[in-house]
């Protein structure tokens, strides 16, 4: 008996020490690899979600134009509008907007531009439509429906 | 005097710093979005005025029409569609076809989907319908080399990889730079009138 109760002395507290520098490791971790959202969104972007997506690559190569109905109805009225960068911009405007856009990039990179799209469910095609064939006349053919997986949160 | 003061042991009780910096990697684990960049992807045609105009004739049989009307209902090869899993098998049979069947296509080759929507038509219906037809040419090149539809899209989009090439290349079937398993998604400019 008396070997046991010499055993049940020693020291069985785990050394915490190290606890915080673990969880400032996962800290800095998630603060490098998170990207904080630079522009604020002024339409409704409730994106329909789709199954069989395609990863982008090059993040640096993508531009995003949000379409949607107006946050605020009684400045902008109802019908869906579409947003680059922080403001709204006309449909004719989109040619000049992409080659601000294209500026940014590198020379060879230029024509791999990769336009995503986030459009709100209750846009029409007809706005969709337009939105292309401007895309196509900027010569910026690559484009993404940007869309959440189906089923995930 | 001078000997005891050095003896007394000056500690700063650190075991609240864990609960610091938990704090904090809550804080920005909850206000940080992490960017989404998946989507449906397509490449669109180029400059209406730098197209050379020729009239390309398409027979009737390799066109498989997807037509979508204002009120959002859908007309797959003049019928109108009950469910949208239908369409994907739909898609599968008139691609895969090879000229059984005089009414659909010749060859992978040839066969094109055109997909038309009305200006009315919501975005919504429109995205599900082209995730269908994406999804069938997904599942047809991923059977072609044994992989599964997820790990093809992998694939698809990352190809440096000279094995996933390779497996690529087989997958579209590329003979001498001309892929003979296109994916012809025609979408076509939206009819002006709702109907």
């Amino acid at each position: 008996m008396a070997k046991f109760k010499k055993k049940s002395k020693t020291n069985q507290e785990i050394p915490t020490a190290a606890l915080p520098d673990i969880i400032f490791m996962l800290l800095f971790f998630f603060m490098v690899t998170t990207v904080l959202r630079e522009t604020t969104i002024n339409v409704r972007q409730l994106i329909p979600r789709a199954q069989e997506l395609r990863k982008l690559q090059r993040k640096s190569l993508v531009s995003y134009l949000y379409v949607g109905e107006p946050k605020n109805t009684e400045q902008w009225g109802k019908e869906p509008r579409i947003q680059a960068n922080d403001v709204f911009i006309e449909i004719k405007d989109i040619v000049m907007w992409v080659t601000q856009e294209k500026d940014k990039l590198d020379e060879v990179e230029r024509d791999q531009i990769t336009i995503a799209l986030k459009v709100d469910v209750d846009a029409k095609m007809g706005l969709i439509s337009d939105i292309q064939l401007q895309l196509r006349e900027a010569n910026a053919r690559k484009l993404m429906y940007s869309t959440p997986k189906k089923g995930a949160d | 005097m001078a000997k005891s003061k050095e003896r007394r042991e000056i500690t700063i009780n650190s075991s609240s710093m864990a609960d610091i910096a938990f704090l904090l990697l809550i804080f920005f684990l909850v206000t940080t979005q992490i960017l989404n960049e998946k989507g449906l992807t397509i490449q669109l045609p180029p400059k209406p005025d730098d197209m050379d105009i020729i009239d390309v004739k398409i027979k009737e049989r390799n066109l498989f029409k997807v037509l979508i009307n204002s009120a959002d209902r859908i007309l797959v090869e003049g019928e109108i569609l009950q469910s949208m899993p239908e369409l994907r098998q739909m898609v599968k049979d008139h691609v895969l076809n090879n000229g059984r069947n005089p009414k659909m296509s010749d060859s992978p080759k040839k066969a094109i989907i055109s997909l038309k929507t009305d200006r009315g038509t919501r975005y919504e219906i429109f995205i599900a319908v082209l995730d269908e037809i994406q999804g069938a040419y997904y599942d047809m090149y991923a059977e072609r080399v044994g992989l599964s539809n997820e790990r093809w899209r992998e694939v698809a989009s990352d190809h440096k990889d000279p094995e996933d090439k390779k497996l690529y290349e087989t997958g579209r079937n590329m003979v001498d730079g001309t892929v003979l398993f296109p994916m012809n998604i025609s979408i076509a400019e939206p009819s002006k009138v709702g109907g």
